[in-house]
This record gives C-alpha cells, structure tokens and sequence, in this order.
C-alpha cells in the first residue's frame, strides 16, 4: 500500500467516522442517563434521512438547509416518542424495554414501507457527487460537510453537557437519579429532554448522510449495528467514548472494506465487539461499573 | 415548620412506618434517634419524596407535600443530604457544589452560597477540582454538606452524616451542625450517635419499629433511664 492510498483511505475513514460517531452519541447519551437500551435507534436515522430526503426532493430546499428543519423535526418525535412509548416502561424490567422499543422498530419499518414502498431512494444533485481536489488526496464534499457538521454537533453537545446547568442536571442524573432528585432536578423532564435530544442527534446524522447513502424502510438495520459496536467500544453511556469508537470503526471499516472486502464489514464490527468484551468489557473509555451506579 | 402526622411508608410488601408523628420548629435542630431498621432513612426518604407515602400527612411551612415530587419540595426549601452522601462521583467537588444549587430558588444566590460554603468548609475549597468519587470518607461527607447548604434551605434533613466517619470528622460534623443552624437554618439531623445528639438538639424522637415511642427535650431524653440503657448501654 502506498503512502498516498493509506492517506486517502485514513481520510475517508475518518470522515465516514464522524457520523457514525454522531449516530452513536445518541445512542450512548440515552443509555447513559436512562438505561434504555433502544432498539428503534436506527429507525430514528431512518426517519430523519426520509424527513431529509422529502424536504430536498418535494419542498426543493439544499439538503444541507434541511437540517434546521430535521433537527427539531426529530426533537419533536422524541419527545412524542418519549411520553408515548419510553415513560411507560422506564423502571420495568428489560424485557419490557426490549419489546418496547424492538416493537416500535418494527412499527416505523413497516409505517416507512407503507408510506415510501420499499423502493432505494438517493439524491442525485451537483453537491452530492461534488469532489475536493487537495493536490493528489481526493475527497467528496459530502463526506466532508457531514463530517465537519457532526463534529460541530458533538463540540456543541460537550460545550452544553459541561457548562451549563441542565448539561450537568443530564450529567447528574446518569450517575444517581435519586440523588439528582434531590437536589431538585425534575429527573422525568430531564429524561424526556435527554431522548429528545438523543433523537435529534440521529436525525441530524441521518439528514447528513443522506446526499452521501439511499434511503430504505430498513436502512436503519445497516447503521443500528455500527452503532451498538461504537457504543460498547467506547464505554456504554460515554459521549466522548462514542465520539472516539465512531472514528475507529470508520477507519476499520474503510481499511478492511480495501484489504479484505466491504462485503465482510459486519464480520470485522463482530470481531471487534468480541475483542472488546474480551479485553476491556467497560470499554475505552467506560468505567467499570459506572454504568451501575444509577440503581 | 415541618409536620408529620401518621406516617406511614413501606417497600414492597414490607411496611417500616406504621405511625410516625413528630414536628420541626422553626429554627429548631429536631433529632430523630433509634436503632438501625428503626425506620429512620425511610423516614427521610419519605419526607424527601424518594418514596411514596402510604398513608398519614407531611406539611411543610402548612402546605401538604407528601404527593408533591421530590424536586418540587426541594423548590419549597426542603433538602436533604441522603444516607451515605450520594454524591455524584464523576464530577468535580465543585459541579457537585453547583449542582447542589440547581434550585431555582438557590440559583440567583448562587455564588455567595459558593463563597459561604468555602468559608464554612475550607477544606472543600480546595479539593473543589477533584473528582468528588476521589475523596475519603470525610471530605466527601463536607462536600455532601456544603452541597446541602448551596441549595439554601429552610430546613435541612441530614440522614445519619457521621456514619462510617472517623472520630475527628464525627466531632467536626457536629460542630457544623451547630455552626449550620447558627446561621439560622432549620435542621433535622437522623443520628446513630444517640449520645452527642441529645445534647446538641432542642427536641427528640426516638423511633422503633416505625414508630414514636419517646419523644422529648435532648437533655430530658439523656437523663431518661430506659432510653441509656436501650440505646446508650449506660
């Protein structure tokens, strides 16, 4: 392998990284503060990439405008998915959390095909098939604006978790709600705004990789399985854990698609999830046992 | 200030208060004494809202609270610091101190509570930037209390705050207490250190079984036969 083919492949790595990094922090942030392991995780990228993909195709706005509109379009569901589905099972054993959000998957896929067919749809404007040209290292402008936007959302989500009052309330809650109850967070409220959050975030991913990806009702299947691996590699419930997994296996996946074959992605996140769980089961950047301290 | 009436509370099937009635004057330090199972910490947790309440009442400067939500009887000035602390681990002593004013009612006031707190305990001052989870036992019990005191409350519930400490910091916990209420703040203090206790407080309940079974002036209670030899062994 060349210099410049390791360049070229790092590079799209790590592009492709950051918005499986953003599609995980949903998923990590949920978990961390409510312990819901959501199986619909991939649906929600599902919808944001069709919300995206109609406000290009019908209402002929830039897909990178549409954004403002899939973000708290997404907010929006969370919220509604939240109080109608998630509350409800929040202190139920797992089993009940798995059904829930394991049926409510299936009821998005099969709402998808109902209202979209199962046809492969894809957006085919000049900015999506755009070219960077820096010297002999080509990349393509969607990757790169997916990617410069996903770090911008994950800067921004740091900034906010950190700094601000209801950054550390969502902080606080993870680590003990019923401490975090007492020192007067309304810990439901910050659950919902906590899933909300979470599903705007996935949306926002999904929004972002639509000029790169089609869309499918099932296309969240493809993206759900990254998620979890990025997820456990990082540290269940870690942000900053998420942020790093993501970048890893976008670069694993785009070495070994080159070296071996794309078609064995799946094997290779299995093998790195088995890896992991082997060497290191709290993850990178997961402390062992933290994800037990909110009894 | 704080009422109890009938209290009544349990977990699952089992049921630890019966029939608990007592009253926290206004800048009054009120103590509750009693064995371990007594019922004490689901006393407390009862009157913080971590627990729902199975019958009798909780009034609280003569408003009802006991099917408000925990946050909200925070909002009224009712805090607590919880058995075993309960800090939050992962964050530094001073987001633990922020967090602890997170009230709204606390946060127009929040950096001369900081400021206070740092006076009262200079120690927590300058662990602020650690991580609370990398403190001892003792420092973590002043963080616990100075995040107590950032929420600015009217009357303060401390759930057994010298359990587990060392000696030094049992006698410095007391004298916070009575530094604390100096300041004109409320307090309940649940103890195990029935002794040190009585002689500190203005009135006190021994609980057993979940239940009232003596009540009194702190000195009167000392002086009191029956209860040196149950729980004194004097």
């Amino acid at each position: 392998m060349t210099f410049q083919l390791f360049v070229q492949l790092l590079a799209a790595g790590v592009l492709l990284g950051g918005v499986y990094a953003l599609i995980s922090i949903g998923l990590t942030l949920i978990f961390g503060v409510m312990r819901i392991v959501n199986f619909a995780h991939g649906e929600f990228l599902m919808v944001g990439m069709y919300l995206s993909y109609y406000l290009v195709t019908a209402a002929h706005m830039n897909p990178y405008l549409a954004l403002i509109v899939v973000a708290p379009g997404l907010y929006l569901f969370g919220l509604l998915v939240e109080m109608t589905v998630i509350k409800p099972t929040v202190g139920q054993s797992d089993v009940v959390q798995v059904f829930a959000t394991v049926g409510l998957s299936i009821v998005l896929q099969a709402a998808a095909l109902m209202a979209f067919s199962a046809n492969v749809m894809g957006l085919n404007l000049p900015i999506t098939n755009a070219l960077l040209h820096l010297g002999w290292l080509t990349i393509g402008v969607p990757q790169v604006l997916a990617f410069v936007a996903a770090m911008l959302v994950a800067a921004a989500l740091f900034a906010f978790l950190g700094r601000t009052d209801v950054g550390r309330a969502i902080r606080a809650t993870a680590q003990d709600r019923s401490a975090a109850a007492l020192m007067g967070i309304d810990v439901p409220a910050i659950y919902r705004l906590t899933f909300a959050l979470g599903t705007a975030m996935t949306g926002l991913a999904g929004a972002l990789l639509m000029p790169i990806y089609s869309v499918s009702p099932d296309v969240g299947t493809q993206f759900v399985l990254v998620a979890f691996v990025v997820v456990v590699l990082g540290g269940m419930g870690s942000v900053s854990g998420a942020l790093v997994g993501g970048l890893l296996i976008g670069i694993v996946e785009t070495f070994s698609g080159f070296v071996i074959d794309p078609q064995w992605k799946a094997a290779i996140y299995f093998i790195i999830f088995l890896i992991v769980l082997v060497v290191r089961p709290a993850g990178l950047f997961g402390i062992r046992g933290s994800e037990e301290t909110a009894s | 200030m704080l009422e109890v009436r009938g209290l009544a509370a349990g977990y699952g099937e089992n049921a630890v208060l019966f029939d608990v009635s007592f009253d926290v004057p206004e800048g009054s330090l009120t103590v509750i004494v009693g064995a371990n199972a007594a019922g004490k910490t689901t006393t407390c947790r009862a009157i913080s809202g971590e627990i729902e309440t199975r019958g009798g009442t909780i009034r609280f400067g003569g408003e009802q609270i006991e099917r408000e939500p925990s946050n909200r009887r925070v909002e009224r000035g009712l805090v607590q610091i919880p058995e075993g602390r309960r800090l939050f681990p992962f964050m530094t002593v001073e987001e633990n101190l922020l967090l602890g004013s997170y009230a709204h009612r606390a946060r127009a006031a929040r950096q001369e509570a900081l400021d206070e707190v740092f006076t009262l305990l200079p120690r927590v001052a300058e662990r602020r930037r650690q991580l609370a989870g990398s403190l001892s036992g003792g420092e973590q019990s002043m963080v616990a209390i100075g995040r107590g005191l950032m929420a600015r409350p009217r009357l303060l519930v401390m759930d057994e705050p010298t359990l587990g400490l060392a000696p030094i910091f049992v006698e410095r916990t007391f004298e916070i207490v009575a530094e604390i209420r100096k300041h004109g703040v409320t307090v309940l203090l649940v103890e195990q250190n029935v002794k040190r206790a009585l002689s500190l407080c203005d009135r006190a309940y021994v609980l057993e079984h979940g239940q009232v079974v003596m009540q009194g002036a702190g000195e009167q209670l000392l002086g009191d036969e029956g209860l040196r030899r149950a729980y004194l062994g004097m």
